[in-house]
């Protein structure tokens, strides 16, 4: 410990400075992360109404839980935690989450194998694929809803002149495709995301492992199962993550495409409603924390079920 | 040229400061619907000359539903950057804190407004907003294949589904695919309320919630009443209606798709428009009634607010006392076809020529049924979320009215708890 002052002095002087060098960035986190969330928790544990928010009191977890009792035996449980519709959100987010990233995933990848290979105008067509992750979301799920319109719309024209279809769909109106009508967006739009990430992993496969297996003549298949797919499964996951948490927190395109609806309300649309909608500013922070509580959830055991390397280790 | 043009405001700008004179700079919000805002855009440029005031207009989107909830956040934020709200009929109890009471300051104007609009927009004697202009639902039919089929204007429901039916099937089998019996207002958000009540009160089964506050809707005409707009859905009625507002169900009628429509007044101008191709091929009637009801209109209209957070309050009032003169409300109402809320314009024999539709809606108007905005205070959008998806469930097959009722009167009760 003792041994040598100096360099102990030293290390104190550097650990200091890193210190001083982190400062700003911990203040800026804290200040736009750490307060607002500290804020939303509160807030789930009071009466707020968004006109009265300096009168807040404390009323425990009431928002989360209360047990009401009518008398006379009877009563009921009340709150976040036994409201079936925030359940509903959370399935349908959680539902969501899983196929959109599930799909884009798949068409990322062979997206990205494709735009891996020599052709011409590949720069072209590299940019050309990206149109949809850069078009804004409210801007797309819009256009969408109109070219899935009922009765004007651009979709059922065509599945229909195709024959595939005998009476125009509503897509977005029926319970039992709104989901459907919300996926195809939303994996329209976030494949080229995905393809972007994964083709950043493909370009760091060296180039000669690729001549070695055309030299002993190994299928293309089994190069892909054996060489490819390890080598850029780091930046796949990490490339999934993202993608997951960004569903997760699902709100633009449901809001503008099918909003209000049971058949595909999820958390974050179920927040804003009692939030602003509705006169339940405490119960939509509430639902906020566990918004964020459920992310953190899906998103740690993911990483772990993985062995995602954070550290950046090589291994 | 425009170099020169900002020069020279500049230069009148500067001018009008030295000298002392108040020129404010406004903000009005609206969610424009059909031609609102060409013609209120025309208003303003008029009132911008007459005074030295500027008013720019913040435009949002069709849905209620998502005026009130970026509305709530500018006011809960006490922003000043919106001066005139323009306010749907049923958000005066909800919102009347952050408004200032215009009471003192339309007190030589406001005998001239239809009374029941007044009293809509007055909250423990506070005026909150100043009626502009009023709504109540028609039902529009295709007057020439209502006579190419020999079929006469039904009156009550269970008439329109039938001759919906009939119609819609003679067109189809002559070759008109697209034709459609009704279409209405079906998407989860609160037209679907409007809409819904009318079936219900109109068929007997009450409001949702009565005046006293007392919650009577579970009950056995309602959920006739919702089971019957259900039977609409995929038959005379497009599956898509589930999610359409006011401007999809008149996309479908004024391209000619459909024999009846459910909508509000703006629709009869905008029909007879000289792009319309059902010009003149159209007429407008009362809703229809059931059994033990009588025909129900739900009141619409929307009413101009000033906010309590504006820093030109004075100007604003000034605008507010301009949109809704006599001269204004009569080119709203020949333009737009929107009710007015000046009585006096109701008689104006100018209207009655142009737009023969507003003096013949006046007893609708006045009979018209408010929501229970009233009744639920700051719990009426919960309230009407509630009842709206117990309509869009029924509407949708997702249980029968009977069931989804029953769950609508546990809801309120909760929401209500010892009291509204």
């Amino acid at each position: 410990m003792s041994a040598n002052p100096v360099k102990s002095r030293l290390s104190r002087n550097r650990t200091r400075s890193a210190w001083l060098f982190l400062l700003p960035m911990l203040v800026t986190l804290f200040v736009v992360a750490a307060w607002p969330l500290g804020r939303t928790v509160w807030f789930s544990f009071t009466d707020a109404s968004l006109d009265m928010m300096s009168e807040a009191r404390w009323v425990g977890i009431r928002n989360y839980l209360e047990y009401v009792d009518f008398g006379g035996g009877e009563g009921q449980y009340y709150g976040l935690l036994a409201d079936a519709r925030w359940w509903r959100s959370v399935w349908n987010t959680v539902l969501f989450a899983v196929v959109s990233v599930s799909f884009e995933t798949v068409f990322g990848l062979i997206i990205a194998l494709v735009l891996n290979q020599q052709f011409r105008g590949r720069g072209l067509v590299r940019a050309a694929v990206l149109i949809p992750w850069a078009i804004p979301t409210i801007v797309s799920a819009r256009m969408w809803a109109w070219m899935l319109h009922d009765q004007f719309g651009i979709i059922n024209d065509m599945l229909q002149g195709l024959g595939l279809i005998a009476e125009p769909i509503a897509w977005t109106a029926s319970p039992d495709t709104a989901m459907i009508a919300v996926l195809i967006v939303d994996i329209w739009k976030t494949t080229p995301f995905m393809a972007l990430l994964i083709l950043a992993g493909l370009q760091m496969v060296p180039g000669d492992i690729y001549e070695a297996a055309k030299l002993d003549g190994i299928p293309a298949w089994r190069v892909f199962r054996k060489v490819t797919l390890p080598l850029i499964m780091p930046a796949v996951l990490v490339a999934v993550v993202f993608r997951a948490l960004d569903a997760l927190r699902v709100f633009d395109i449901v809001y503008v495409l099918t909003p209000n609806t049971d058949a595909t309300r999820t958390m974050s649309v179920y927040a804003r409603e009692n939030l602003f909608d509705y006169d339940q500013f405490a119960y939509g922070s509430a639902a906020s924390t566990l918004l964020f509580l459920i992310i953190a959830l899906i998103t740690i055991t993911f990483i772990m079920a993985t062995r995602m390397d954070l550290e950046g280790k090589r291994s | 040229m425009t170099l020169l043009k900002h020069l020279m405001s500049g230069i009148a700008a500067t001018a009008v400061l030295a000298t002392g004179a108040m020129a404010a700079d406004l903000t009005i919000v609206h969610g424009s619907v059909g031609r609102d805002q060409e013609v209120l855009r025309g208003q303003l440029d008029r009132f911008e000359a007459e005074t030295d005031h500027t008013v720019t207009i913040v435009s949002m989107p069709e849905s209620t539903t998502d005026q009130f909830g970026q509305y709530k956040l500018w006011l809960a934020a006490q922003s000043s950057d919106v001066d005139v709200y323009r306010m749907d009929v049923i958000w005066a109890p909800q919102l009347a804190a952050h408004f200032v009471d215009l009471t003192p300051h339309v007190a030589d104007i406001i005998d001239g407004f239809v009374p029941a609009a007044v009293e809509s927009q007055t909250v423990d004697g506070k005026l909150v907003a100043l009626p502009m202009f009023l709504g109540a639902p028609a039902l529009y039919y295709r007057s020439d294949l209502l006579e190419k089929h020999g079929e006469e204007v039904p009156t009550t429901w269970q008439e329109l589904t039938a001759t919906a039916q009939r119609v819609m099937d003679a067109e189809r089998a002559a070759g008109n695919d697209d034709m459609w019996g009704f279409v209405w207002q079906g998407a989860a958000y609160e037209g679907l309320t409007c809409n819904a009540q009318e079936w219900t009160n109109s068929m007997g089964g009450g409001r949702i919630v009565d005046l006293d506050g007392a919650i009577s809707i579970n009950n056995e005409k309602a959920a006739a009443a919702l089971d019957l707009a259900a039977s609409w859905v995929g038959t005379i009625t497009p599956e898509g209606v589930l999610n359409y507002k006011e401007e999809d169900a008149r996309g479908v009628f004024q391209s000619g798709n459909a024999v009846f429509m459910r909508n509000w007044n703006y629709a009869y101008a905008l029909g007879n428009g000289d792009d319309s191709p059902i010009k003149g091929k159209f007429g407008v009637a009362i809703l229809p009634s059931g059994d033990g009801g009588q025909s129900t209109a739900t009141l619409g209209g929307w009413h101009l607010g000033v906010s309590k957070y504006s820093e030109n309050q004075e100007a604003a009032i000034e605008l507010v006392r301009f949109l809704n003169n006599y001269d204004n409300q009569k080119e709203r109402a020949i333009v737009t076809s929107r009710p007015p809320t000046v009585s006096a314009v109701y008689l104006d024999p100018e209207v009655a020529e142009k737009q023969e539709f507003i003096p013949l809606w006046k007893p609708v108007v006045d009979n018209a049924l408010p929501r229970p905005s009233a009744a639920t205070l700051r719990k009426y959008n919960e309230v009407s979320a509630a009842f709206w998806t117990a309509a869009h469930k029924t509407l949708s097959g997702n249980g029968t009215g009977a069931e989804n009722l029953a769950q609508l009167e546990n809801e309120l009760k909760r929401l209500k708890g010892p009291r509204w």
